[in-house]
């Protein structure tokens, strides 16, 4: 019976997140910033989303680690407020604020009550236009740093992280870390903060989503009152660049029952017209889906692991198409040669029409749900933006998906799997593990 | 939980229910013990299906830790109606997510999905609630899958391998003792037998919760659930849980851990404390602002302020209590020092400040910052439909009544800085506290 309800889902043409699609309306403020806004009054918050544009890329080589720093201290003292006034405040009004820095932007996000939105938006114009980077924050928080990043060296995902880095980017700012390294970081001065605050945060460089109980008028001034301050940044001079990946294990001896397994090839960029052929098809052999290849194939048919899943990763100017799992160091050696046998498989082969099929249903059914919350549907909006995707996508997004065929995804999938470019990186004390 | 998710689910807070702006919520009870919970979220067509089983990893037979969670995983492979481990595959051909967590006090399924789906949802979950077919096949592959889920969650992870020794120490009687994916050598000895025996003493609907949020009204709810849930038979065999309890803790307990993968070593402590109880909040919401008011929220807390801002000796700090729990469970604070700061440094500021605070009562301007920011964390909760569900669904396993989740903030609220600090006085008694120091190979040698 449970069956036969399933196979009718076939016809369902799956459900768009209405709301969201058909209410994007891209608000240009009077100092000519614009967002991308869904007006949902239901409950009295703003969720706000900023992607400025840069990102630790833009870092110079002696100061790796400045941006993101300077992310950090962004709400550690602002204005005529010091660390812990800063804090306070934020407390007082019951705002949320998060800054953080990636390879190719700067990310902050702001939740705040619209009982007192006034308040929280120049408490958070404080921490974008005036921050302090004073000495005795900067070196709390460049304590922190430090602290996390000597915790890399005994983490073995991020010894992973960084061999493989290191081997898809040889000569590249993104195989640099991005959080620098214990002697950049230490190098740094307070004024190096600023000169990163200039670069990466520039009202020229910057994409808003916004979602809440606000008019497009007041998030206009909102906008132009948060960001009028800032200068222009600098523009984007990181250089294109092609992965520098090889078939092969790289193997790391570290002291652990489980091995720590990632893996890579080149992928493809997000404007190319393959893209949604191309995650569909990942969605099939890597998705976080019970029936993905490598969940059925790796874990449960034999129980080598807890978790397997690969993904897109389209950075700004490279494209990576990478996974990850652990395995118990007696039995990463088989789960690895799986790997690379489905590997091999989807490039000679491809998929079947019956497993497109279950994607398009799944990912077009699933959709939606992604449209959980005022701060996720304004991640969401801020994302499209930095994609360059038009305002229409959200609505247009499952026919798309539903439009792929079974000869294109084969088409794509026989080049875009490429064995002879995977690279393993293991860390750990696999047994039986040939390296190359 | 049974499908590997990062951190995602592990982030989800518990956070209390709005006053100024009620979320609808409405209970029902069918015939055969199920409760059912509905909360309306009607903000997109979209559904959380949750059903909560009071039953958890301290109600496991003595030597048989880990079998909750093996059992969880194993609901997943299949009945008559659904068999051949296609559980998730229904759910996603239909666009739907799903899986699975176990605690010390529940487990519970949840799918989301379009609303349009609910019944099949229902149909389905109902299905494996009592007719969950299993072989040896499956459950060994299974307990391989668990075993490395346990590798990495605990044995790769040196703060979550003290963390269940600390537990292990903290308490003496109690199963909370017990890590709740197991023990290894107890997990890989686990049967077939053992998961059966579990399933069929406690999957039933009197012993269960069904949580519906989202784009429901709550008669259709009830219609479907009476539907699908109503057929099921009620077992016999439900009790009351009755856990052994702690005796008198008279000893304070102190724990060292090396492992040379600890690059910032710390010092943590945590109490036996009491819990949320039905009609009886009052103490718990003291812990909460205790906790809050001196090591929430960063630096503006009393360990904050005095640790990192003023003495400069910690990079980090906080306090943490939860109350939600079915049996009393901990008060917990740490303090990560600065390299070169000692961790008996640490703990002697630590404890400097809890003299401090019990010496000096609490800044009236921190205590109305933290109600201020709970006041604000009920308005952001609505925004979560899943956040919603877990909230009740959590509460209802730990013995709590849904008035009790209503009350919550108000109680809250209402807290005084000498409730905190009779709260404090009472818990901080380190005769019944584990304190443990963190640490690397060679920290602290000579």
């Amino acid at each position: 019976m449970i069956r036969v309800f399933s196979m009718l889902a076939v016809f369902w043409v799956g459900l768009s997140p209405a709301q969201a699609a058909s209410n994007i309306q891209k608000v240009t403020s009077p100092g000519g910033i614009t967002a991308w806004l869904v007006q949902e009054d239901s409950i009295p918050m703003v969720a706000l989303q900023f992607s400025f544009r840069g990102g630790t890329s833009l870092d110079p080589l002696d100061k790796l680690g400045a941006t993101n720093l300077m992310a950090g201290l962004l709400e550690e003292g602002a204005g005529p407020l010091d660390a812990t006034g800063f804090a306070e405040r934020t407390d007082e009004l019951g705002a949320r604020f998060r800054f953080s820095a990636g390879r190719d932007s700067v990310n902050i996000s702001a939740s705040m009550l619209t009982s007192n939105l006034e308040e929280s938006v120049d408490l958070l114009r404080l921490a974008l236009v005036e921050p302090n980077f004073d000495a005795v924050a900067f070196e709390r928080v460049r304590g922190q740093v430090n602290s996390g990043l000597r915790g890399e060296k005994t983490d073995p995902q991020a010894i992973g992280s960084k061999a493989l880095r290191e081997l898809t980017f040889p000569d590249h700012p993104y195989g640099l870390p991005v959080d620098g390294t214990l002697e950049t970081v230490a190098a740094l001065t307070p004024e190096d903060m600023r000169a990163a605050h200039a670069q990466a945060l520039g009202k020229n460089n910057v994409f808003v989503g916004a979602v809440g109980a606000i008019t497009p008028e007041a998030l206009g001034s909102l906008l132009d009152e948060l960001l009028a301050g800032l200068p222009d940044g600098i523009a984007d001079n990181v250089p294109d660049v092609t992965p520098a990946l090889t078939a092969g294990i790289t193997s790391i001896e570290f002291d652990t029952p489980q091995s720590v397994i990632s893996f890579s090839q080149p992928g493809l960029s997000r404007d190319d017209p393959d893209y949604l052929a191309a995650y569909v098809l990942n969605h099939i052999i890597g998705g976080r889906s019970s029936t993905a290849r490598l969940n059925v194939e790796v874990r449960e048919k034999r129980g080598l692991t807890y978790g397997i899943s690969s993904f897109l990763l389209p950075y700004e100017h490279a494209a990576l198409f990478m996974g990850a799992f652990s395995s118990g160091n007696e039995t990463v050696a088989e789960a690895v040669k799986i790997v690379r046998q489905e590997w091999a498989k989807v490039a000679a082969e491809g998929v079947t029409a019956a497993e497109l099929e279950t994607a398009k249903r799944y990912l077009t059914g699933a959709y939606p749900l992604r449209f959980d919350g005022n701060a996720e549907i304004a991640g969401i909006l801020a994302g499209l933006q930095v994609a360059g995707l038009p305002i229409t996508y959200i609505g247009e997004r499952n026919d798309l998906v539903n439009a792929v065929t079974l000869e294109e995804i084969n088409r794509v999938a026989a080049t875009l799997f490429q064995p002879e470019k995977l690279r393993f990186v293991v860390v750990g004390q696999p047994e039986g593990l040939p390296e190359d | 939980m049974r499908r590997f998710l990062g951190a995602a689910l592990l982030a989800m807070v518990l956070v209390p229910t709005a006053q100024a702006q009620q979320v609808p919520v409405t209970r029902y009870t069918l015939e055969n013990g199920l409760e059912v919970v509905v909360i309306e979220d009607h903000r997109a067509p979209i559904v959380t299906h949750m059903l909560w089983y009071r039953v958890g990893a301290a109600d496991e037979p003595a030597g048989k830790s880990g079998i909750a969670h093996f059992l969880e995983h194993l609901m997943f492979k299949g009945t008559e109606a659904v068999p051949d481990a296609t559980f998730s595959e229904v759910i996603e051909a239909n666009g739907g997510d799903d899986n699975a967590f176990t605690s010390q006090d529940y487990t519970g399924y949840y799918q989301q999905v379009a609303v349009d789906r609910l019944p099949l949802m229902m149909e389905m979950e109902a299905d494996r609630m009592r007719g969950l077919i299993l072989d040896d096949t499956a459950m060994l592959t299974e307990r391989d899958v668990v075993l490395e889920e346990r590798a990495l969650r605990t044995d790769s992870n040196p703060g979550s391998l003290f963390s269940e020794q600390r537990n292990a120490a903290q308490f003496l009687n109690h199963p909370y003792g017990t890590p709740i994916i197991g023990w290894p050598d107890e997990v890989n000895a686990l049967t077939l037998q053992d998961a059966l025996d579990f399933y069929d003493l406690n999957y039933a609907p009197n012993n269960a919760i069904l949580v519906v949020a989202g784009d429901v009204q709550p008669e259709e709810v009830l219609a479907l659930a009476k539907q699908y849930y109503g057929p099921v038979a009620p077992s016999p065999g439900i009790k009351k849980r009755l856990r052994p309890q702690e005796p008198p803790q008279r000893a304070a307990r102190r724990l060292e851990y090396r492992d040379e993968r600890v690059s910032n070593p710390y010092v943590i402590r945590t109490y036996l404390a009491p819990n949320r109880r039905a009609g009886a909040q009052e103490q718990a919401a003291a812990l909460s602002l205790l906790a809050d008011v001196l090591g929430g929220g960063g630096i503006t807390s009393l360990l904050g302020q005095r640790l990192q801002i003023e003495e400069e000796i910690a990079l980090s700090s906080g306090a943490f209590y939860s109350g939600l729990s079915y049996d009393p469970d901990t008060f917990g604070m740490y303090v990560v020092p600065k390299p070169g700061v000692s961790l008996q440094e640490a703990e002697a500021r630590l404890d400097a400040t809890l003299a401090y605070l019990l010496e000096n009562g609490v800044d009236p301007a921190r205590l109305a910052r933290s109600k201020a920011a709970l006041l604000a964390s009920e308005i952001y909760a609505m925004d979560s439909q899943m956040g919603l569900a877990q909230r009740y669904g959590a509460a209802l396993t730990s013995g709590l009544t849904i008035e009790d989740v209503a009350a919550w903030p108000d109680i809250l609220q209402a807290v005084t800085e000498e409730d905190i600090l009779a709260a404090a006085r009472q818990v901080l008694d380190k005769r019944q506290s584990v304190t443990g120091y963190l640490m690397g190979a060679e920290e602290g040698k000579q």
